[in-house]
C-alpha cells in the first residue's frame, strides 16, 4: 500500500459525521436493491396479488376475493400435502439430527482428519436430481441392490418408492443419506466451541465418556442444536427435487408434499392463483414455526457465558 | 469396556463412510454393465462384462442404432452442451452474487444511512420465506420479458443477490477489527477505496467459502432451471437427467444409462471437494456457526 501518513489528518474521515454516508451506501446497496426490488419484493406483491385472482397464465386474471383460500381450507388435498410434510419432516429431522449428533461425537472424539470430513460431506454434494436417480435404482422394485440384499437375507422383494406404507419412508432415507453427513459436520463445529478445559474438568470429576457427551457436551450445545433444527425444519418443508424424481407425488399421494402439490397446481394444472394462494399460506405456516422456534432459541442462550 | 469403545467407534465411524460411499460405487458399476445385461447380472459387486459403451452413448459418441441395440431409449444427454450451460449458470451467479452481497452486506455493516435497519429487516424478513412464493410470480415476469430458454432469464433471479448471502457477510464484516480501515481513512481514502483496496482483499477467505457454498447450490439446483430454461440450448444438467429420465420408458427405465449420467454429473462437484478440500469443509462448518 502506497498511501502512507502523507495527507493530514481530518477528523472528519476518521469518524463519519453525524449525516451518514447516504449517497455512497446507495452505491454499495444498488445491485442489491434492484435485485431484491424485482426479484423478491415485485414478486412477493404480484404473489400476493394472483393468490386473490382465478388465472390459468393465458388469460387475464380474474379477481375472486378469498374464493381460493375458501377452497383450499376445503382441499382434503391440501390438507393430506401438509399432513405428508410434516410425516417426512419428523422421519427425516429425527434421523438427521440422531445420526448427525452420533458421528459429530464419533468425530470429535477419534479425528481431526479433513479427508474423513470430506468422505462424509460427499452426498451432500451430489445434485438432489442426481441422489433421487441413484436411490431410485437402488430401491427399485425387481433389480434394485437393496432388494438383493433382502433376498439374499431370505426376504421378500419390496416396493420401496411404489408401496403407499413405504414411500415416504423410503424418501425420507434417501435424504437423510445426502444430508446426514452434512449436519453432522455443522454439529461438529459446534462442538470444536466447547472449550477443552470444560471435558478436561469433566475427566477429573471421573465423568465417563458417554456421562460427559450427555450431561456436558449436548447441554452446551444447545443453541447449536436449535440453530440446526431450525434450518433442516425450514429445509425440510421444501422437499422438491427428490419427489419430483422419484415418486411424483404418489403412490396415492402417499408423497405428494406441499412443495410438490403448489408446483403441480401452477405447472401442471395452470392454477396460478391457486398456487399463489397455497404457497402464500406455506409462508404464513413456516412464520408461525420459525416465530415458535426463535423464542426457543432465545430461551436457550444462557450457556458458555 | 474402555479397551474396546475406541475401535468399536472406528468402526461405526468407517461404516458411515462405507454408508456415504456405496451408493457412489453402485451407481458406477451399474454404469459400467451393458444394458442388455443388467436383467441378468445387477447383483454381483463386480459386472461380468464391464464396459464403458453407456458413457460413449449418453455422451452421443454412439450410434442411435447402437444405442437402440443396447437397450438405451435412443435418447442421449449432449453432456458437454449441459456441462457447458451449468458452468454458466454457476460461475455467473457464484462471481457476481458473492461481490453484489459483499457491497451490501458491508454497506449494512459499516455505513451509516437512514432506513438502514429497517432495509435490513426486510431483508432477514425475505430470508424465512420459502423460495416457491416469489418462484410463481419470478416465472411469469421471466416469461413476460421473452426470457424463457435464455441465459438471462436463467440466472436472473438469483444474480445480484440472496437474502442468505447478505445476511451472512454482514455478520462477518461486523466481526472483523475496524483498525486497518480507520489506518486507511487516516491516510485519506474513500469509503469505496477502502472497500476494495483493504476491505477485500482482506476477506478472501470468508468470500471464497461463500462462493463456495453458493456454486454448490446453484450446480445442484433443479426446479427453476427446469422451470426456466428446459430448451435444449440453455438446459443446465441437473434439468437434462430429469429429462432424460422422463424419456426413458416408464416400465423398464434405462438404468444403464441413466447411472452413466449420472456419475458425469457428480464429477465436477467431486473435483470441487479436491481442489478446495479444506474450504469447502470449513465452509460449511463456517455457515453453521456463524448461525
Amino acid at each position: 500500500m502506497t498511501m502512507t501518513l502523507v495527507k493530514p489528518v481530518t477528523p472528519t474521515r476518521t469518524m463519519p459525521g453525524r449525516r451518514g454516508d447516504g449517497r455512497v451506501a446507495l452505491a454499495f446497496l444498488a445491485p442489491a436493491l434492484v435485485g431484491f426490488g424485482v426479484f423478491y419484493l415485485y414478486p412477493a406483491v404480484r404473489g400476493a396479488w394472483y393468490s386473490v385472482t382465478d388465472w390459468n397464465l393465458l388469460s387475464e386474471p380474474e379477481f375472486v376475493g378469498l374464493d381460493n383460500y375458501a377452497a383450499l381450507v376445503r382441499d382434503p388435498l391440501f390438507w393430506n400435502s401438509l399432513k405428508v410434510t410434516a410425516y417426512y419432516v419428523i422421519l427425516t429431522i429425527g434421523t438427521q439430527m440422531l445420526l448427525g449428533f452420533g458421528l459429530a461425537a464419533l468425530l470429535h472424539r477419534l479425528t481431526r482428519s479433513l479427508l474423513v470430513r470430506s468422505l462424509l460431506v460427499v452426498p451432500w454434494l451430489v445434485p438432489n436430481v442426481t441422489v433421487g436417480l441413484l436411490w431410485m435404482w437402488l430401491l427399485d422394485a425387481n433389480l434394485g441392490f437393496f432388494n438383493h440384499l433382502l433376498v439374499s437375507l431370505g426376504l421378500d422383494n419390496q416396493g420401496f418408492l411404489t408401496s403407499p406404507g413405504l414411500a415416504m419412508p423410503s424418501v425420507a432415507l434417501i435424504n437423510s443419506w445426502s444430508s446426514t453427513g452434512y449436519t453432522a459436520l455443522l454439529l461438529y463445529a459446534g462442538m470444536l466451541l466447547v472449550p477443552p478445559q470444560v471435558y478436561e474438568a469433566a475427566a477429573i470429576d471421573g465423568s465417563g465418556e458417554v456421562r460427559t457427551l450427555f450431561r456436558v457436551t449436548l447441554p452446551l450445545m444447545r443453541p447449536i442444536l436449535a440453530f440446526v433444527l431450525v434450518v433442516s425444519l425450514i429445509g425440510s418443508f421444501q422437499l422438491f427435487d427428490t419427489v419430483a424424481v422419484t415418486t411424483k407425488g404418489g403412490p396415492v399421494n402417499a408423497t405428494r408434499v406441499v412443495y410438490f402439490y403448489i408446483y403441480e397446481q401452477a405447472f401442471t394444472h395452470f392454477k396460478m392463483g391457486y398456487a399463489s394462494a397455497l404457497a402464500l399460506s406455506l409462508v404464513l405456516i413456516l412464520g408461525v414455526l420459525t416465530f415458535v422456534q426463535m423464542r426457543l432459541l432465545r430461551a436457550s442462550t444462557s450457556d458458555l457465558a | 469396556m474402555r479397551r474396546l469403545g475406541r475401535p468399536l467407534a472406528w468402526a461405526c465411524l468407517i461404516t458411515a463412510i462405507l454408508i456415504s460411499l456405496f451408493p457412489l460405487y453402485w451407481m458406477l458399476r451399474t454404469a459400467i454393465t451393458p444394458g442388455r445385461e443388467l436383467a441378468t447380472d445387477s447383483a454381483g459387486l463386480l459386472p461380468r462384462h464391464p464396459t464403458l459403451f453407456n458413457f460413449q452413448r449418453v455422451l452421443g459418441l454412439a450410434s442411435r442404432e447402437e444405442t437402440r441395440a443396447a437397450g438405451g431409449s435412443g435418447a442421449n444427454l449432449d453432456f458437454f452442451l449441459y456441462l457447458r450451460n451449468s458452468v454458466v449458470y454457476t460461475g455467473v451467479i457464484t462471481v457476481v452474487q458473492t461481490l453484489a452481497c459483499a457491497m451490501a452486506g458491508y454497506a449494512f455493516a459499516r455505513l451509516r444511512f437512514r432506513g438502514r435497519d429497517a432495509l435490513f429487516g426486510l431483508f432477514v424478513a425475505a430470508l424465512m420465506v420459502p423460495p416457491i412464493f416469489t418462484l410463481l410470480p419470478s416465472f411469469v415476469l421471466v416469461k413476460e420479458l421473452g426470457w424463457l430458454n435464455t441465459y438471462q432469464g436463467l440466472v436472473a433471479p438469483s444474480l445480484l443477490m440472496t437474502p442468505f448471502a447478505v445476511f451472512f457477510l454482514r455478520q462477518f464484516f461486523l466481526g472483523i477489527p475496524r483498525d486497518v480501515e480507520q489506518a486507511a481513512y487516516i491516510d485519506g481514502a474513500g469509503k469505496w477505496t477502502v472497500f476494495w483496496r483493504v476491505v477485500m482483499p482482506m476477506t478472501k477467505g470468508p468470500l471464497l467459502t461463500l462462493a463456495l457454498t453458493t456454486a454448490v447450490w446453484t450446480w445442484n439446483d433443479y426446479l427453476w432451471p427446469l422451470l426456466v430454461a428446459p430448451g435444449e440450448q440453455t438446459r443446465v444438467l441437473t434439468a437434462a437427467l430429469g429429462i432424460f429420465l422422463k424419456q426413458s420408458p416408464n416400465t423398464a427405465p434405462d438404468w444403464t444409462g441413466l447411472m452413466a449420467g449420472s456419475a458425469l454429473s457428480v464429477i465436477p462437484v467431486l473435483l470441487l471437494l479436491v481442489f478446495f478440500g479444506r474450504r469447502l469443509v470449513d465452509s460449511i462448518q463456517f455457515s453453521g456457526m456463524k448461525g
